[in-house]
């Protein structure tokens, strides 16, 4: 097909091409942008960036900026609780998800239809937010991790992801057969199923993980003590309520200091997004994956 | 309960009665798979139910010290004075407008990139092109607004440096009420459009390659290659994602908008869900909220029973 293409291909095809190249182009240039400009702004010389001489390329390039965030323990603090809540969360989440959605793809399983009607309709309608966040406050999780982690124990459209995995990956047939030789549904679960289920255990621990380390909106509602919060919400602070004040200067002038707030901004962003953009290139085909099998069911 | 046993015993229906025991039967056996459901069971039940249940406090006066049960029915009362309350207009229109805008311009643009890269012939091209517009869907939401803060500075941000270049006057863009809900869609696009190009592109490769040779034989241009045969391939799966994105229609982008928001644009940026937040957190009308909170998710279900029901119709692809 291409090779026809080629060999009789008229010249607005070849336009046509061009156009396609070009869109393209501008796209990764646009996307791109904003990005390098953060990591050229964080490298750069704080009076510069604020002059707007940074467009691009790094102008008088150090590392002040970092220096600083390495000082800084609130950062630090922030980094720490959200390492503990993205773990903790993400493995109760794992562990509830396989939970239901094991069962719930058996095609034996009595009243399975209206099981997952219980739970899909929760997808269209809910009890909004100041019930949710009264329940939580009445179950005494306020100013606690599990605030932020059991109200969201399961995903719901992961759960569906993972429930067509396991109808879909792997043979009924194969699970049968484990049956006739007496195998409980525990251990079939256990010895069977999940080492089968490698790719999406591995999708799902990316999307929880992601969802956790990203969110910062439960902890504005459920976390009042600073020593808690999580990164975002720290971030939130020194990016959008910026007081020069919050970050600690090591005693240099005030121009300076209110200079070294701007320019951490930058550094903050960079290093509070590296977990997820280290692990972006590896695991970038298992979050493809992962959207492609949950499309399965549309 | 015994008598019914017994009742069923003495008149046996045969059909149904086998049926309920084979049910209970089939139950019984399979006792451990409800085990695993337990929890996962009790989690729906209490963190997605439950809120449901304490949706009463919107036709009561939620007292915390009396609980949900105990606080007095007031009926509709907070129904009405929300309706009559001066910012009813204005938070129903931005939430209104902000999703219908989004809808009509954001909603598009994966469907326009999924297709750009179908045309791509280089496989290396596009691959990068979708791997490089899938990034930015992995940055926080604070994190994205902090980026636009610093791409839209009035002093040092590059838009308006371009803007001051071709002679133009710097633009507070985050400060004013007009330009809110553009920069609020446009990051979103910015952000959102290469991670949900992904399904229309899996949709597309679906796309029996043959019909691509038959229309190529009989003369269609790329262009009208596109209109008659990648684009009626993938319309189950646009109208499939346009029904559920009508299902978030009254909640979307809410966290974006919060921390767009400040005292300056609040009158293009306040929208429902910011106002349950800051009236029914912050400043605990608990009742008040609720309900607020209730007639926008009533909204919501209804848009969606309509879209899907539309689409049943016209186009015979639907969620139910």
């Amino acid at each position: 097909m291409e090779k026809v293409q080629k060999t009789s291909a008229p010249s607005d095809e070849r336009l046509f091409d061009i156009v396609v190249y070009a869109i393209a182009a501008v796209l990764m240039v646009i996307v791109l942008y904003p990005l390098l400009f953060t990591v050229s702004a964080s490298f750069s010389d704080p009076a510069k960036v604020l002059r707007g001489d940074v467009w691009l390329l790094p102008k008088g390039v150090n590392v002040d900026a970092y220096a600083s965030i390495l000082k800084n323990n609130r950062i630090w603090t922030g980094y720490g609780n959200s390492i503990l809540y993205a773990v903790v969360g993400t493995s109760i989440n794992i562990l509830m998800t396989i939970l239901a959605a094991y069962p719930l793809s058996r095609p034996d399983l009595p009243l399975r239809g209206g099981l997952m009607l219980f739970i899909t309709l929760t997808m269209f309608f809910g009890g909004g937010l100041i019930p949710t966040y009264l329940l939580v406050r009445d179950l005494g999780m306020v100013d606690t991790m599990w605030a932020l982690i059991v109200p969201g124990a399961i995903a719901t459209y992961n759960l569906i992801v993972m429930r067509t995995y396991f109808q879909s990956s792997i043979p009924w047939e194969l699970q049968e057969a484990a049956h006739m030789d007496g195998c409980s549904n525990w251990r079939l679960l256990v010895s069977i199923i999940l080492p089968l289920s490698k790719p999406i255990l591995a999708v799902m621990v990316l999307f929880y993980a992601v969802g956790h380390w990203n969110s910062f909106f439960n902890a504005l509602i459920y976390i009042r003590d600073e020593a808690k919060y999580p990164l975002q919400l720290v971030l939130r602070e020194i990016l959008l309520i910026s007081q020069s004040s919050q970050i600690d200067g090591g005693g240099v002038g005030l121009e300076r200091q209110i200079l070294l707030a701007e320019s951490i901004k930058f550094a903050v962003i960079i290093v509070s997004s590296l977990p997820v953009l280290i692990m972006y290139p590896f695991v970038q085909k298992h979050f493809v994956k992962g959207v492609m099998i949950g499309s399965i069911k549309g | 309960m015994n008598s019914t046993i017994k009742r069923a015993e003495a008149a046996p229906v045969p059909g149904r009665k086998q049926q309920g025991a084979g049910l209970l039967k089939r139950m019984a056996k399979r006792y451990d798979l409800y085990l695993m459901l337990l929890l996962p069971i009790a989690f729906y039940v209490i963190f997605h139910y439950g809120p449901l249940y304490g949706l009463q406090i919107a036709f009561k006066n939620f007292n915390p010290a009396r609980g949900i049960l105990d606080s007095p029915w007031v009926g509709f009362t907070h129904f009405e004075r929300f309706f009559d309350s001066y910012y009813f207009w204005r938070l129903l229109w931005n939430t209104i407008s902000i999703n219908l805008f989004s809808l009509l311009i954001a909603f598009p643009v994966p469907i326009l990139l999924a297709l750009l890269v179908n045309e791509i012939r280089s496989r290396t091209f596009s691959k990068l092109l979708q791997n490089i517009t899938y990034i930015p869907h992995f940055i926080s939401v604070v994190v994205i607004v902090g980026i636009l803060q610093a791409m839209l500075s009035p002093s040092a941000g590059p838009v308006n440096q371009l803007i001051e270049l071709f002679g133009g006057t710097p633009i507070r863009f985050m400060e004013e009420a007009g330009w809110f809900k553009t920069i609020f869609i446009g990051s979103n696009i910015w952000q959102n459009m290469g991670w949900q190009s992904i399904i229309y592109i899996a949709a597309l490769s679906g796309v029996n390659p043959q019909l691509y040779e038959a229309a190529k034989m009989d003369g269609a241009s790329r262009l009208r290659r596109i209109w008659h045969v990648s684009l009626p391939g993938i319309v189950p799966v646009i109208v499939i994602l346009l029904i559920l994105d009508v299902g978030q229609f009254m909640n979307v982008g809410f966290e974006k908008i919060l921390l767009m928001q400040n005292s300056l644009n609040l009158e293009s940026s306040d929208v429902i869900s910011t106002f349950v937040y800051t009236t029914g957190i912050l400043k605990g009308e608990y009742s008040y909220t609720a309900a607020i909170g209730l007639f926008n998710s009533l909204i919501n279900l209804i848009l969606l029973l309509l879209v899907n029901r539309f689409a049943r119709k016209t186009s015979e692809t639907s969620l139910w």
